[in-house]
């Protein structure tokens, strides 16, 4: 059998073992990691495999193919050029397939005043930006991919992986955080350009400490900036779609996902600017939610 | 990292063995079940063992993601009760759904997918209809697939339900009507045992063949760890609570023509699980088992498959034991151009 590489890393909740038959995509985590702590005792809750897909494809137009223990059939390869995103990649789908210790919402969260702000939507919504730029305006970054929800007291987990920013974002956060925290530019990815940025220095520090989740909110970025009420069905049903394991946590999924619905106030926001989207999230924050 | 799977094995025998384990070797083991879809019954064995935090918690992870398993196949399994109501005839659950229903050791954390039953050839027509009726639809509409399945095969073409999206394999024997052995049909339906809800599960020898012909037969041993799991723990309880068991196997093995598969998966159970098997009826170990073994644990401790050639090997092993010479070429040749898989 091939050798492979491998590396050890927590994030958050999670540990993981990234196992690759190339050094690059690691060398590339490992640079970007290296204010993570390691798992503790070097206890990993998932492997991630990268592997080439046909033996041949270690040298020849190398191409990454996502395994390991968890995995989806269909997982198209990536270049190397992209092992570090598909490294990121397959830590995702290790947490959507398999993680069960915490309600899993596709949604960014960020803290202030001990309180999160969790924002969940369809790709394009600007979730992820809001959380990034939110980071570099006063509030504690805890993630911008999954907020992972306490089946017990309800509490949000910070998980604050590599933010993933993607074509128009990465220009306007270059422009705000320090060079030094930035990934290779990848163009040409199958979610078009993407960047990665390491969270802030405090975010990773304080990645153990939860927060009660205290605003939801549905951000659309591209129209005129407003604010909007919802149903809690509407709610309800939207923050399943969002969720990857809600189904798979059966009846204790069920009753965190009506707890939340029924105790934190939730709104959808339109917004075409993160100056906008700002003022309305500090006027909702200032009136006590 | 570990070269073969081993140490799943070793952990599942013994669980008291994974007090020495490192940490690598943990990552190694639950990569390894995970892979083996073994996860959940490891759990279980490990429940009262001293274990380390996080390995605890992902074994808690296991168990709860299998109990949800377990409950959704009990209701896969009632909701094909109540689709067929009005069919006179037995319906036979098989394999995890079987083991979870009658509430056997075997059910303990396996991991259930497709939902198998079996019913009489004649009535396949009456029991397509009536599963049509209430909501399940073909996944494969390919006709040489189709036809193929019902000229050749034990089951219908899998149907999957419009809804639950869940699949559901109608059987009318227990392995390809190409394969080399043929076993008796009517006399599992014959012998099988009715359970509280009305469903019937298959009687004790008879499931363990199923089991077994299931592991070898039908099949390049893929999962086999698994089969073979199931088989020892089948074999544990019917064994240990009737006498008469041993003698009723060899009897039921032969009626099924099966003898030898089911003194193979003794031995192999045996040597991987030390299931207690009774050696007059197991015999002695043959120089094949070594290739058994080494196959069945062909995996490494990233989770990878190992050993291509030996699985290789098996692979073409299974699809000559499935078919005669001229029939393999000629299915071969007709899925070759269509660039598919073949059925199973």
């Amino acid at each position: 059998m091939q050798t492979m590489h491998q590396i050890l890393l927590k994030i958050g909740p999670a540990a993981f073992r990234i196992a690759s038959a190339w050094r690059q995509p690691l060398e590339q985590l490992e640079a970007l990691y290296r204010d993570y702590p390691a798992p503790p005792d070097d206890l990993v809750d998932f492997t991630v495999r990268l592997e080439p897909g046909k033996p041949w494809r270690r040298h020849i137009r190398p191409s990454v193919h996502i395994g390991g223990d968890f995995w989806l059939p269909d997982a198209a390869p990536l270049p190397l050029s992209q092992g570090l995103l598909a490294g990121e990649m397959g830590m995702n789908l290790q947490m959507a397939l398999g993680w069960r210790r915490h309600l899993l919402l596709h949604a960014s969260s960020v803290e202030k005043d001990g309180q999160a702000l969790v924002m969940t939507g369809l790709s394009g919504s600007g979730k992820s930006t809001l959380s990034a730029m939110l980071a570099q305006r006063g509030w504690r970054f805890m993630g911008d991919e999954f907020a992972l929800m306490s089946l017990e007291s309800g509490e949000i987990v910070p998980f604050p992986r590599l933010i993933s920013l993607k074509n128009r974002a990465i220009r306007a956060m270059e422009e705000v955080a320090p060079a030094d925290r930035f990934g290779p530019a990848m163009t040409g990815t199958p979610k078009g350009d993407i960047r990665h940025l390491v969270p802030p220095r405090t975010a990773i520090d304080r990645m153990g400490e939860p927060a009660r989740p205290a605003l939801l909110l549905f951000p659309r970025f591209g129209h005129v900036p407003a604010l909007r009420d919802m149903g809690q069905s509407e709610i309800f049903v939207r923050l399943t779609q969002a969720s990857t394991n809600y189904v798979a946590l059966g009846e204790a999924g069920f009753r965190a996902l009506t707890r939340f619905v029924d105790q934190v106030p939730a709104r959808a926001m339109d917004y075409q600017s993160i100056d906008q989207a700002e003022e309305l999230i500090e006027r909702l924050w200032s009136k006590g939610r | 990292m570990m070269h073969d799977a081993r140490l799943l094995a070793d952990a599942l025998r013994d669980p008291a063995s994974t007090g020495a384990l490192s940490s690598s070797e943990w990552t190694d083991l639950v990569s390894i079940a995970r892979a083996e879809s073994l996860i959940g019954s490891l759990a279980h064995r490990l429940a009262d063992i001293g274990l380390p935090d996080r390995v605890r918690a992902i074994m808690q992870d296991a168990i709860e993601a299998h109990d949800l398993a377990r409950r959704q196949a009990l209701w896969e399994a009632d909701c094909a009760r109540r689709a067929l109501a009005d069919y006179r005839g037995k319906i036979v659950l098989m394999k995890g759904t079987a083991y979870v229903t009658a509430d056997l050791a075997a059910g303990t954390g396996r991991s259930i997918g497709d939902l198998d039953i079996m019913v009489a050839r004649d009535d396949l027509p009456v029991v397509e209809s009536a599963l049509l009726d209430a909501g399940w639809e073909w996944v494969k509409p390919d006709p040489y697939d189709d036809r193929y399945y019902r000229d050749h095969m034990h089951e219908l073409p899998p149907l999957i339900h419009r809804e639950r999206d869940r699949m559901i394999d109608v059987h009318h024997t227990i392995l390809p009507l190409t394969a080399r052995p043929a076993p008796n049909a009517q006399a599992i339906m014959d012998r099988a045992v009715m359970l509280d809800n009305g469903l019937h599960v298959m009687a004790p020898a008879d499931m363990l063949l199923h089991s077994i012909a299931h592991l070898f037969a039908d099949g390049d041993l893929a999962g086999g760890l698994r089969n073979l799991w199931d088989i020892n723990l089948l074999v544990r309880q019917f064994a240990g609570a009737d006498k008469q068991f041993w003698p009723e196997l060899d009897i039921r093995a032969k009626t099924h023509g099966l003898a030898s598969e089911m003194r193979r998966a003794l031995r192999l159970a045996a040597r991987l699980y030390d299931t207690p098997v009774s050696g007059a009826i197991a015999g002695s170990s043959e120089i094949a088992d070594y290739l058994y073994v080494r196959r069945l644990l062909a995996r490494d401790g990233y989770g990878r498959e190992t050993r291509k050639l030996t699985r290789f090997g098996f692979y073409v092993r299974s699809h000559w034991l499935r078919m005669p010479p001229l029939m393999l070429a000629r299915h071969l040749w007709t899925k070759w151009r269509k660039g598919g898989k073949s059925p199973s």
